[in-house]
Formats: C-alpha cells, structure tokens, sequence
C-alpha cells in the first residue's frame, strides 16, 4: 500500500507538488492523469527516492521512501528519461540490475527474451528509442518488484508492443498482487488497465476515487423535454448544454437514479449514457477552470 | 473469445460481462463447463483483473455463473437465470416491433419472422411470456 500524505516539494520556490495526499490500495492499478506539470512526474520522482520532499509524507508498507535501501529494492520504475550506462548493452544492465535487485529472476529475464526480441549485447544507445524503452520493461519484469512505478509507460512504443507489456503487466498483477502506480495521458488506454484514478492538477489532488465509483457515480444524458423546453431549475445537474432541443446533462448519480429522476418532468427523450475516463477528465478540469478555448488563428 | 469495443460506450466490465452472457446463452459455453479464469482473461485483453472480477461477480448475482472457491468460475445452465434480464429484452423486443411497424412491416411478416426462429415452438408453462 502506497501513502502519500500532504506532500510539498518546491523548486526555488514554486511549488510543484502543493499538498498532495493519495493512497494506492495494495495490488491496484491506479492511474495518475492531470494536465502537463501538474507534478505527475515530480510526485513519482518523490516517490521512488530521486527527490526528497519538503513536506509531508511518502510511505511504502508503513515505511518512508527516501534512503531506505530495502525497501527501495521491492521498487521497480521506468521514468520518462530513463537512463542506461554509456556502451552498456542489456546484458550488462541485466547484470547491474541483480546486484540491486535480490528477488531479480534470470528465469523471466530468459522468458522475457522471446517477447522482446532484441539482440541483448547490443549497445543500448545504438537502439530505437521505442527498443529502449522495451528493454526498459524487460528488466523492469525481471526484477520482479512489488511495487511498479510507470511514467508514460507506452509512449513511443508500437500498437502491438503497447497491448504486449500491459498484457504482461496485468498478468503480473493478477498473479503476484503487485501494485502498480502509472501516469499516462491515454486515458482511453488507462480505462482499460486501471481500477483506481486520481486527478493532479496544479501539484494537487482534484479527485480520487475508483474507477468503478466514477463510472457509477457521474452520468450523461441526452434529453428532449415536452414543448421544446428548457432544463428545471430544480434539477442538480453538473453541466448542461443544448444543441437545438437536445439537452446534453452530466448528472452526479447512476444511470438508473437518473432516469427516474428525469420521469417526473415526463420528457419525449431520454439517453444516458456512461461517461468515459476522457470525458471526466475535461469535466472534471473545467470546473478547475482548465479548458479548450475557442481561439481561432 | 470475447472482443472489446474500444468505440462501444458501455463500460469495459459491461462488454465482458455481456460477451460471456451471450457465450453461456448461446451454448458456447455449456452447462457446468468452465469459464477462462480471471487472470487469463486479464492477459489476454490486457484489462485490469478487478474489472473482469467485477464482471464475474455481477453474473453470478444474475445466476448465469456459479463460482467453486480454488477451481474458478462455471456455467449454471440454467434458464430461469435472471428475471430482471428478460424484462428488459422483453421491452427491447417491443422497441423493436414498434420500430419495424413504423417501417411498414406488416403483422403477418413479424409472425413468420417468430416460427422461422422457433422452429420447436416455446416450452411448456409459458415461461417465457412475461407479463409487463
């Protein structure tokens, strides 16, 4: 289980973590999504011991993060700037990795071998950044962590390897409960991947929640009410807007509750539809007033 | 065995829940056989584990799926399954036949269109004429 509690972490005086408290319940996939330099990196940076906050605290299993060698060995992350040694090839790395990494399994390192298919004495700096990212994974898996910290895991991988590492991930999950904590901005990806979401945005958290609840808890309808008219005042809706005599509404409540609240006004049409991770998002955001503008150039 | 639609709105557990639905329905999936386990399920849609548990949970609450703690999940094979299922066909299926009336296909049509898919006529007890 991951705590994170009211941590702050300034960078000559700005703050790019302001306060943030989450938790990631043991064997979960919980997705980081926010715009950019909302502090996902940072946060993940704090939480794998490459920064030390300023404030508050970042716990693993009870224990703090930073300096804590034994725990830090159950931490495996792939950061966004990942780093290799000059000349090393996968091999070498895999070799340094094992010093670091008690539970590492040459077993899975040899498995991982056919799913990857790189040449591992290669030089890692002559390979696509795509390929070093995927031997990022391979050592990653091999090291066999309880705890796995992604920053923009499948950027700049292909369509197939993407649905490979998740595939691979997932089954890590279900396998061996490891917990995983990722950022990404493919939110239509982490909908799949993800059971639990939180929402950073100017280094705080807007939201947590699992995503079971969000889908449960937020809906959208599409009505047409009698006589062409407009939208009750009496019904609590998080935002309304209209194209002609279709009113679009986002609802705080399930499908079901919504539609017998609408009965009452006896509408001619009435849709609901479940809200998607995207569509949360941007909601959720322009209440923070972070929005598309309609700027035309 | 079962294809997510990344374009569908129903959510993720919904689509795998009505996908298994539709294997057991159709005898794909025959009584007491076993279903894919939830890891395997995982891997290979590359879907969170508590997902497809979800949609294992909320079938078996409907009764179409039995569960045995350390060996998995199993079909029920059992046709009374759920209740609250075959109200909502029932209203869809009216949905239907109003649109297609309202498309001019005439009442004679519809009746030929019910013996061509009932070739043993319905089972006895009129289990299957719900009252709504």
């Amino acid at each position: 289980m991951i705590q994170i509690v009211n941590t702050v972490k300034r960078f000559d005086g700005f703050a790019a973590l302001d306060g943030v408290s989450l938790s990631v319940p043991a064997g979960s996939v919980y997705g980081l999504v926010g715009p950019n330099g909302a502090g996902k990196s940072t946060l993940l940076r704090c939480l794998t011991g490459v920064y030390r906050q300023d404030e508050g605290e970042l716990c693993i299993d009870g224990e703090p993060v930073w300096e804590n060698e034994a725990l830090k060995s159950r931490i495996a992350a792939i950061a966004d700037d990942w780093y290799y040694f000059p000349q090393a090839s996968i091999r070498d790395m895999c070799r340094f990795y094992r010093g670091f990494y008690p539970n590492f399994s040459m077993e899975r390192y040899e498995k991982l071998k056919e799913v990857f298919q790189i040449d591992e004495r290669r030089p890692l700096r002559r390979l696509s950044k795509g390929m070093q990212k995927q031997a990022a994974f391979w050592l990653t898996l091999s090291a066999m962590p309880d705890y796995l910290v992604l920053d923009e895991p499948v950027d700049g991988l292909d369509p197939v390897m993407r649905r490979q590492v998740w595939s691979l991930v997932l089954g890590d999950v279900s396998q061996r409960g490891t917990t995983v904590l990722v950022s990404s901005h493919n939110l239509r990806e982490l909908e799949d991947v993800c059971d639990h979401v939180g929402i950073l945005d100017h280094g705080k958290v807007l939201l947590e929640r699992s995503l079971a609840q969000l889908q449960d808890n937020m809906v959208k309808l599409q009505v047409v009410f009698q006589d062409g008219g407009g939208v009750p005042e009496d019904l609590e809706v998080l935002h309304a807007s209209h194209v002609g005599r279709i009113h679009t509404l986002i609802m705080r409540m399930n499908a079901a509750e919504a539609q017998n609240r609408l009965a009452v006004y006896e509408p001619m049409l009435v849709d609901a539809v479940p809200l998607t991770l995207e569509e949360i998002f941007i909601y959720e955001l322009g209440g923070a007033d972070y929005a598309v503008k309609d700027i035309v150039l | 065995m079962i294809s997510l639609n990344y374009r569908d709105s129903r959510p993720i557990y919904e689509q795998i829940k009505d996908g298994l639905r539709k294997l057991i329905v159709t005898g794909a999936i025959g009584t007491d056989e076993k279903l894919p386990s939830v890891r395997s399920l995982a891997t290979q849609l590359s879907i969170n584990p508590n997902t497809i548990q979800r949609a294992y949970n909320e079938l078996e609450g409907e009764g179409y799926i039995y569960s045995v703690p350390g060996k998995g999940s199993f079909a029920t094979g059992d046709p009374d399954a759920d209740t609250s299922r075959r109200k909502e066909l029932w209203e869809r299926a009216r949905e239907l036949v109003a649109e297609l009336r309202y498309l001019g296909v005439s009442q004679e049509e519809l009746r030929s269109l019910l013996e061509e898919e009932t070739p043993g006529g319905f089972p006895a007890g009129g289990k299957r004429e719900e009252t709504v």
